[in-house]
């Protein structure tokens, strides 16, 4: 459990950062909230020989809306998002992603940005941010640029980050009224990955059909996975028992997960169904609270 | 029952808060890791990563070329003073660091010994060995079918992978019982491998002092002065006498059977302090932990059980594979390979019964019953109880109806079971009575008929257990011919104050408080003013240590008896300060006085201070005894548990909603502390039972190696244990008191099991293994067709 | 490097390596041996700390993380010979035995009723699910805690 040596880097701006991200490049590692990196680093399954601490970077914390997006800083923490009323009465399936991601403890330090750029298929909120149709500000010595959660997760431990960029920020378009969202996570006992999870967001129109569904499958794949085939059979239908419980077949279809000690293949596929159900009709619910 | 001293005594009966607490709540424990010597190495260990190879080679030169890093010890070093392999408690043998070949995956093979943890860590990595794979055995049937792989090539004339065959009962009036059946049930029951996981882990700080020669060993020990003469009988030939070795017990966080066995790391500790002169200390990664230490269950069993048609049981017949992996380590007694798994029969009253066990090989590491259960009683607790569920649904019988018809009945005690255990005392239909109003048994049933009809499924489940502990008699109970009494040995000061040391050695159990009440009852000196130590052999008398709940039957009954010692002597002080006769003095807690005289008395404390100042003319002075006491039997704790399970039918996750645990150890010391180690077994019958599991794939790679997947409950998923009791005393032992530590651990499984398939049972569902995980749910689901 | 961290009030200076874990500073080098290990893959609990006011596991932080910061260990609970009320409820309702996790449970809850002086029995187990125990089965800690939370409703901190 002792980690090979590093050098370690504390900036304290992002310019630092990422002039010593691009020097190192692939030797280089971003400590954010470390408890997934530092966790791989005990094990010696990661080696990077320099580690860049941007935890004394100011202005990173930050969790508010803004020109009509929601943005989380890349320090802000798990707990901040399940301590935060602005999440909780209006972004509850973020408050659902955050409060089933480890363990308190791990919370208190786990960033959310972290949980994207990492790019494990097992972490939450990517799935999430594919529902919300997210976007992520990335901060390298060429300047930022904005990506597309959508076009973000590129496979296992891999995202379109350049070696020299930072995730900054998260920026999610604050969902129109009458939009609901949920994120419902099977594991097997607090502290595990999901042997399934799925995120659901609806946005309802006036006809009180649905306007718009995001859907985000969390360790069923490569990568985070966006049933669109489910999400486009429900655009512009009434959300009754029998589409949900289609929606929840494609996105079963859609999913493409692998037997491990969680359980077999089959019954991830089915976990997806079960609970893409559960989650739809979760965050109509909550679309029909916010009318 | 009122306690019988006051709570300024805290005698038996008192929730006395405990004396230990103090340092643990301020962090101030010494456990083996918090201590730090002047001048200490640190040993690191290099493991297999292949479960059955040829070692070619050992590179060694990168490691020894990191400054910081001293030597690199392997097989070959420990072989020029023969102690590369070592007896186990069984009197198989186990490789200390292999020479030739690696039979399991994670074993040691080399350590490295350094200035510091960090560089001893970056010493592992760079160590460099060569493998050629073998044949990977796993499977125990696959084992002894011939033409398998012979994996103890070390064994002479070995050509198989068969340790031992041991049987009990009577073959022939079973086989004919069951012949003669009216009904008769069977089921293949798998209770997998698990690991106790304390939440400290193995290790130890071995101090060899080349000028006095005396080797100190700080270990995370439960048996400590076994632990000595073993070193001494294995390393006597280079030195180690067992007067020159100490073995130390600090605080130890958890044991649960686990720190029994003497693992390689200690032996290897010891080696490279008597060659260095240096103190060297290994402690072990939780993966480390988890991957080589001594294991629990891997019990392939077949049951059967016959009855009348009308319910009443007959016969039972077992026949058991049992996996041992690569050497058999378990710590059972001597006599008992397959250890007290011949409890089977249970709480019910069988007319013939017979048990068979194969012991086998495979490339596992070793072990079989480190996970609180007393020598293989939750095999055959889960085992009985399954069946016994499985034969009352398959009559169509409520099970809990099924138990109370079979039960003992009490007035059969001392009953002499089918397998020739004489059981001291029990009142199974109490116990079983009490926990179904606790939980209110009858509505549940109702409630459970309304939700079927809707396709809900919610499953009741019974374990009314029977337990045996307390080994054991010096007739039947040795490990590695150590007979298993145990000690207590007691010294009273001038001023009323005592110093009691036992053979025993608590992990967390409370004997600093529970020992000074059993003397505070005996003598009615104030439990605070007795100090209570165990755990430093130079100190403690003999004994076998704390595993198998075994302390408060036999040391603690050891107290009494050495308490008893000590007032007769105080009864003769007493009857030459008072100047009265002997027979003519009545003892009370703390003191005696002259019969019709009550005025006319002498406490203890004052009779205490008389022997040393007044003590009469051919008496020794001092008021002091050590009582070695062999128990005459094993005590039976028994219990009745009902568990309520709510299934969910898309993701097949078992929701325990209700558990209630009846319990019965006899007269209990502390209340409060048999609580707390009944909510602790519960916890750790409930992990077994839905979450742990130890496997091996084809290749012999683990899964299932660290805390990823080795799934320790937390406070979430831990119910709110309900508990209540009962209470039978036992007729022989000086208390009454029958020990409790493991007996929910060993009731609580089947109870989980049981409520599970209950919940099934309609759909066509017989049996299902434990861990009883959503995905295994979810299948029984899929295959009859009700998933959501 | 050279970091300087406060821990329990009273200001440490060491010389250390990138690599060393913040459970190690405090364990080996300042030899505050409350906190433990139990595990090497971040789920046991047994090393929580108070960094800035938050409970975490010391086993994945680096030392060099809390330079300048400011550290509560399980020994910075009793105040001037006077146990915390978690300390008392931990002594009266029995949420020990072997003593190992409890430095980390009494962190991690200490945090807690700062947060929340009146958890719920499920907000307690919520709050408490990164810490693994063995021996209790987790009714006694509960209890505990709840003690220490009636202790300070009643103001008697």
């Amino acid at each position: 459990m002792i980690p090979a040596p590093f050098e370690y880097h504390a900036p304290t701006s992002i310019g630092e950062a990422t002039t010593l991200l691009a020097r190192h490049g692939d030797d280089a590692k971003v400590l954010s909230g470390g408890q997934s990196l530092i966790p791989l680093m005990k094990l010696r399954l990661a080696t990077p020989r320099h580690l860049i601490d941007i935890n004394r970077i100011p202005g990173l914390g930050h969790i508010r809306e803004a020109d009509g997006v929601l943005r989380i800083g890349a320090l802000a923490r798990e707990s901040d998002l399940e301590e935060s009323d602005l999440i909780r009465t209006r972004y509850p399936i973020l408050l659902d992603t955050s409060k089933v991601i480890a363990d308190p403890l791990v919370r208190n330090l786990a960033t959310v940005c972290g949980n994207l750029a990492h790019g494990d298929p097992a972490n939450d909120h990517p799935a999430t941010m594919l529902a919300l149709g997210a976007e992520v500000m990335a901060i390298g010595v060429r300047g930022e640029r904005q990506i597309s959660v959508a076009s973000f997760f590129t496979g296992p431990f891999a995202t379109a980050l350049r070696p020299d960029e930072i995730l900054t920020e998260i920026r999610i378009p604050i969902p129109p009224p009458s939009s609901g969202g949920a994120y419902l996570k099977l594991e097997r006992k607090v502290g595990d990955f999901a042997t399934a999870a799925v995120a659901a967001q609806v946005t309802l129109g006036e006809s009180g059909t649905c306007e718009r569904a995001g859907i985000g499958l969390t360790n069923v794949g490569p990568a985070p996975i966006r049933p669109g085939r489910a999400e486009a059979f429900l655009q512009g239908k009434r959300l009754d028992e029998e589409a949900i419980k289609q929606a929840a077949r494609l996105a079963a279809e859609e999913s493409q997960p692998i037997a491990d000690l969680r359980g077999p293949a089959e019954y991830k596929r089915d976990l997806v169904r079960v609970l893409t159900a559960r989650a739809l009709r979760r965050a109509l619910e909550r679309a029909g609270a916010g009318r | 029952m009122a306690p019988k001293t006051s709570p300024e005594v805290g005698g038996m009966g008192h929730s006395l808060k405990r004396k230990e607490d103090p340092r643990f709540i301020r962090g101030k424990g010494t456990y083996v890791d918090d201590i730090q010597l002047p001048g200490m190495l640190y040993l690191d260990i290099v493991r297999s990563p292949f479960a059955h190879a040829k070692i070619t080679k050992i590179d060694t030169a990168r490691a020894l070329a990191i400054p910081g890093v001293l030597a690199v010890i392997t097989g070959q070093d420990l072989a020029k003073y023969n102690l590369h392999w070592m007896p186990t408690l069984m009197s198989d043998t186990q490789m200390v660091l292999p020479v030739e070949k690696v039979m399991y995956q994670a074993q040691e093979v080399a350590a490295v010994l350094a200035t510091d943890r960090y560089t001893a860590a970056d010493g592992v990595d760079a160590v460099e060995v060569e493998y050629e794979p073998l044949p990977v055995v796993v499977d125990p049937r696959k084992a002894l079918e011939p033409g398998a792989p012979v994996l103890r090539t070390d064994k002479k004339d070995k050509t198989d992978n068969h340790i031992w065959h041991w049987e009990w009962g009577d073959r022939a009036a079973t086989d004919r019982a069951f012949l003669e059946a009216e009904v008769t049930v069977k089921e293949d029951i798998y209770l997998p491998r698990i690991h106790v996981a304390s939440i400290e882990t193995c290790g130890c700080i071995a101090h060899f002092d080349k000028v006095s020669g005396k080797l100190t060993v700080w270990m995370t020990t439960q048996a400590p002065h076994a632990i000595r003469t073993v070193f001494a009988l294995v390393a006597g030939h280079v030195g180690l006498e067992e007067h020159k070795i100490r073995i130390i017990s600090p605080d130890i966080g958890g044991g649960f059977g686990g720190k029994v066995p003497v693992y390689p790391g200690y032996v290897i500790a010891v080696a490279a302090s008597v060659l260095t002169g240096k103190p060297v200390k290994w402690i072990e990664d939780r993966m480390e932990n988890l991957q080589a230490d001594s294991f629990a269950r891997d019990y392939h069993i077949a049951a059967e059980l016959a009855a009348t048609r009308d319910g009443r049981l007959t016969a039972l017949r077992i026949k058991t594979l049992a996996d041992h992996g690569y050497t058999d380590a378990a710590a059972n007694p001597s006599k008992f390979p397959a250890g007290l798994f011949h409890i089977c029969t249970g709480s019910y009253d069988f007319q013939a019964a017979h048990v068979e066990v194969d012991g086998v090989y495979t490339n596992k590491p070793p072990g079989g019953i480190a996970y609180r259960c007393s020598f293989r009683v939750t095999e055959a607790v889960h085992t009985i109880e399954r069946m016994a569920d499985l034969m009352a649904h398959q009559l169509g019988m409520d099970p809990a109806e099924f138990r109370l018809k079979n039960f003992i009945k009490p007035e059969q005690f001392p009953y002499r079971s089918a397998l020739g255990w004489e059981y001291d005392s029990g009142d199974y239909t109490a116990a079983l009575r009490k926990a179904m109003d606790r939980i209110g048994y009858a509505a549940l049933r109702r409630e459970q008929a309304d939700k079927r009809a809707r396709g809900e499924l919610m499953g009741i489940g019974i374990s009314s257990f029977t337990e045996i502990v307390g080994a054991g008699p010096s007739k039947h109970f040795d490990i590695l011919g150590l007979k298993m009494f145990d000690s207590c040995e007691i010294r009273i000061h001038p001023t009323g104050k005592a110093i009691a040391r036992f053979g025993t050695k608590s992990q967390g159990q409370g004997h600093e408080t529970t020992y000074a009440q059993i003397l505070a009852e005996e003598l009615g000196i104030p439990a605070a003013h007795i100090q209570v130590e165990e755990g430093d052999t130079d100190t403690a008398p003999y004994g076998l240590g704390t595993y198998a709940s075994r302390s408060t039957p036999v040391a603690g009954a050891a107290a009494a008896m050495a308490a008893r010692k000590i007032r007769d002597k105080a009864r003769k002080l007493a009857a030459h300060l008072l100047e009265a006769a002997e027979q003519d003095l009545v003892w009370e807690p703390g003191k005696f006085s002259v019969k019709g005289a009550p005025g006319r008395a002498r406490t203890i404390q004052e009779i205490a201070f008389a022997a040393y100042t007044n003590h009469p003319p051919g008496m020794e002075a001092g008021l002091e005894a050590v009582s070695y006491y062999d128990p005459p039997n094993l005590t039976y704790p028994f219990g009745s548990y009902i568990c309520v399970v709510d299934i969910d039918r898309g993701t097949g996750e078992v929701k325990i909603r209700r558990f209630v645990a009846v319990d019965d150890c006899g007269n209990i010391i502390n209340p409060m502390i048999v609580e707390g180690q009944i909510h602790g077994g519960l916890t750790m019958g409930l992990a077994p039972a839905l979450y742990e599991e130890i496997s091996y794939d084809e290749q012999g790679n683990i899964r299932g190696g660290s805390f990823m997947d080795y799934l320790l409950p937390t406070a979430v998923e831990t119910p709110k244990w309900e508990t209540d009791k009962t209470v039978t005393p036992s007729p022989h032992h000086p208390l009454g008191a029958k020990g409790v530590g493991e007996s929910a651990t060993v009731g609580a499984p089947a109870a989980i099991a049981n409520a599970v398939v209950d919940a099934l049972w309609h759909l066509g569902v017989r049996h299902v293994d434990i861990p009883i995980t959503p995905a295994k749910v979810w299948k029984l689901l899929r295959d009859h067709g009700v998933t959501e | 490097m050279r970091i300087q961290v406060a821990i329990n009030g009273e200001k440490h200076e060491a010389e250390v390596e990138p690599r060393l874990l913040l459970v190690h500073l405090i364990r080996e080098m300042l030899r505050l041996t409350g906190t433990h290990i139990g595990c090497d893959t971040t789920h046991c609990g047994a090393c929580t700390v108070i960094l800035e006011g938050r409970p975490v596991k010391s086993c994945t932080l680096f030392a060099v993380q809390a330079h300048g910061k400011e550290i509560m260990t399980v020994e910075g609970l009793e105040q001037d010979g006077k146990l915390h009320p978690l300390q008392e409820g931990f002594m009266q309702e029995h949420g020990l035995q072997c003593g190992y996790c409890t430095p980390g449970m009494l962190m991690t809850s200490y945090a807690l009723l700062k947060k929340h002086p009146r958890p719920t029995e499920d907000e307690i187990r919520w709050a408490i699910s990164g810490n693994l125990c063995r021996c209790t089965g987790y009714v006694n800690i509960v209890k505990a805690i709840q003690y220490a939370a009636a202790k300070f409703a009643q103001g008697g901190a």
